[in-house]
């Protein structure tokens, strides 16, 4: 049954930054949801407050991350919860990341890997990264590109400095907008870090999630490098209140995004995001 | 027995005894009837209440009933409600949670009661925009449940139009004057020299079983095509018509015509043709809790795309200007419906253009996009002839 929540616990609660938080949770009875995938979200409820979508940021076993960035009620209520709480979830609703299923299957397989994240847009892009890293011979090259607006608007920090650091198969660079005077790394939007990235365009399949303003640019200049549109996967935003198709709210022209999305390809994306107002 | 066993003819006692039928089979009977100066639906107990002898004067912005001398049921047009009111209400309770002093918190889904309508005079494009309803609330991958429990007890006795309102254009939108399926009786009102009579269709088994315990008699000839004859001419007497162009097409590509900006300075925004409109089906949620906090429930009610917050993204919504809400709206009925749920939003009952305050009239400005849209084409092709 999608349209009652099931109880989940709190089991940890991590500040990424001054206004985000990461939570974890676990089934508070004997039956969770059912499995998510890279890209998919929950409607996650806060007692007595209101219900929003939140993507699955880390996927363990029974267990689910969700990172909440505070910016409303009902985020401000999930970001105060500690350890021992309960919420409610609904899901799992919507498209997911193209990733490879099983060896040389899928429209990413045997393809050079580009994740580009802006933000918090990084949240949703993590289960891609971890299951890439995972089974990387499923894929060719590895790139995670993140841009933030300052250094402490970074989430998963420490995650970003040991992909950044280790030699592994993962090729990660970081950039912000404004750099404060301890920032050693590149300053510039995340479209600057393309050039660095290892990838072969006729072979790579993007997963693009961040404002729409860089989803758009960034699209942009993966078409150019001559990525076909669809190959780049975006992740798109809009209101959703049932994530069961019914409520009208996630309308993004001919798209409902709690069903047809989150994650579109940009053949379909681009005419919906250039049309303002859309 | 010359013509078919399901077609058959009552008067108007036939039609008293078909509601007393309903009722003693358990069900709510729920038919036009006329209060405060408009045609409503409500539940009947008895036929009499059906608004015999009122037909309705409509245009853009104005609907006033009037009186008929031939003291027909079903002469009247669209009122300002539909049958999503029963099918699909303004309000719902979906679920409720409580927490416990030990913080664990459980959920109860609300079990929706299962009524048991008969709706009494359902017009053909309302038959339509029922169907509309079923194919968006239960004909994808998730259901509601509600909607379903509600739908499936619903026994649907049409009534053919033969007398169309200056508003109306189902011929337009392929749905009218003429019930031609999803009814379980569908009738159609005669009133002349041979009495005040209505042709009875069977279309269901339970429309049978309903109808052997009513009286009536075989369907003659006569007025068979006497009824026929009444719906073809109501076909030529429509109000109004959409330009006869694909619409789905054409709002496609018009999303940034000027005439939006015409729209919007006459459209006040205020969503009175998303709550007539019958297959209209947006809604939203509201959590409450009561004073203790530790008893919740989820409520949902309808919605409209002309709300400011029905777009709301982050501080602020994504549609702000009446230009995009009003678009959102008719791209929505026109087009893109067909990409979501493979058919038109849009039935013609004309009811948005009767009770829009300021008379924005659907079929107008669809007609005036095409223009626009014609008069674009007509200029590039002679620039590119002239190149
Ligand atoms: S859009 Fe207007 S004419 Fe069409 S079904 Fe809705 S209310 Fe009726
Ligand atoms: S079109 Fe008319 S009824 Fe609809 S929102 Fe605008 S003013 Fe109100």
């Amino acid at each position: 049954m999608t349209g009652v929540p099931v109880p989940y616990r709190v089991t940890r609660v991590r500040e990424e930054t001054a206004d985000t938080v990461s939570l974890t949770l676990a089934p508070a009875g004997p039956a969770g949801l059912a499995r998510f995938w890279p890209g998919q979200f929950a409607m996650v409820y806060a007692f007595g407050v209101g219900e929003i979508p939140v993507s699955v940021s880390r996927i363990h076993r029974h267990q689910l991350v969700h990172t909440v960035r505070s910016v409303g009620a009902v985020s401000a209520a999930l970001c105060a919860l500690r350890p021992g709480d309960r919420v409610g979830l609904r899901g799992p609703f919507g498209t997911g990341w193209e990733l490879v299923r099983a060896a040389g299957q899928g429209l990413a397989a045997g393809q050079d890997l580009l994740v580009v994240a802006g933000g918090i847009g990084l949240a949703p892009l993590r289960p891609v990264v971890l299951a890439a890293l995972a089974e990387p011979r499923r894929y060719g090259r590895l790139n995670l590109l993140v841009g933030a607006r300052t250094a402490d608007d970074l989430v998963y920090a420490d995650q970003i400095r040991a992909w950044s650091t280790v030699h592994g198969p993962l090729h990660c660079a970081v950039t912000v907008d404004r750099p404060t005077p301890a920032w050693r790394g590149h300053v510039g939007v995340v479209t600057t870090l393309l050039n660095s990235a290892a990838f072969d365009p006729r072979h790579t399949t993007a997963c693009v999630c961040g404002p729409e303003v860089m989803i758009r640019a960034t699209a942009r200049d993966l078409l150019h490098r001559g990525l076909p549109a669809h190959r780049i996967r975006v992740s798109l935003e809009r209101n959703v209140r049932c994530a069961t198709g019914h409520c009208g709210h996630c309308q993004l022209g001919g798209v409902l995004l709690c069903r047809d999305g989150p994650v579109v390809g940009w053949d379909r994306a681009c005419s919906l995001t250039s049309v303002r107002e859309l | 027995m010359s013509s078919s066993p399901a077609t058959a003819v009552l008067d108007r006692n036939g039609l008293d005894a078909l509601v007393e039928a309903l009722r003693a089979e358990g069900r709510t009977v729920v038919g036009p009837t006329v209060r405060d100066g408009a045609v409503v639906l409500d539940e009947l107990t008895a036929a009499g209440q059906l608004p015999f002898g009122w037909g309705s004067e409509v245009e853009a912005g104005r609907y006033r009933l009037v009186p008929r001398a031939d003291g027909a049921a079903f002469a009247h047009t669209a009122g300002p409600q539909s049958w999503k009111a029963f099918l699909h209400p303004q309000r719902e309770k979906l679920w409720s949670a409580d927490r416990a002093a030990d913080g664990r918190v459980s959920f109860a889904a609300e079990r929706p009661v299962r009524p048991s309508y008969a709706f009494l005079g359902v017009r053909p494009c309302d038959l339509r925009a029922i169907a509309v309803q079923d194919n968006v609330l239960t004909g994808g991958y998730y259901r509601d449940d509600g909607y379903r429990r509600r739908r499936e007890g619903a026994f649907l006795i049409a009534a053919e139009c033969t007398e169309p309102g200056a508003t109306c254009f189902c011929v337009s939108m392929g749905s009218g004057p003429a019930a031609e399926a999803g009814f379980d009786l569908a009738l159609t009102e005669i009133v002349d020299d041979a009495g005040h009579r209505f042709l009875v269709r069977v279309g269901s088994a339970a429309g049978e079983a309903v109808l052997s315990r009513v009286p009536r008699r075989v369907a003659d000839e006569e007025t068979a095509s006497t009824a026929r004859n009444a719906v073809d001419a109501a076909r030529e007497r429509m109000g109004r018509s959409m330009p006869p162009v694909d619409l789905r097409t054409l709002l496609g590509g018009t999303l940034e015509a000027d005439r939006w900006d015409d729209v919007a300075a006459r459209c006040l925004t205020c969503g009175n043709c998303t709550m007539v409109c019958p297959t209209c089906f947006c809604t939203t949620t509201e959590d409450v809790s009561d004073l203790t906090g530790d008893h919740a429930e989820r409520w949902q009610r309808w919605d409209s795309c002309f709300d400011l917050d029905f777009s709301y993204l982050h501080g602020g919504p994504v549609r702000a200007s009446a230009r995009s809400r009003y678009r959102q709206w008719l791209t929505h009925k026109l087009s893109t419906w067909y990409d979501q749920f493979g058919s038109s939003g849009c039935v013609g009952c004309g009811r948005c253009i009767t009770w829009c305050p300021v008379g924005i009239d659907i079929t107008e400005e669809a007609a005036a996009l095409h223009d626009e849209l014609a008069d674009r084409l007509r200029r590039q092709d002679a620039e590119e002839t002239q190149r």
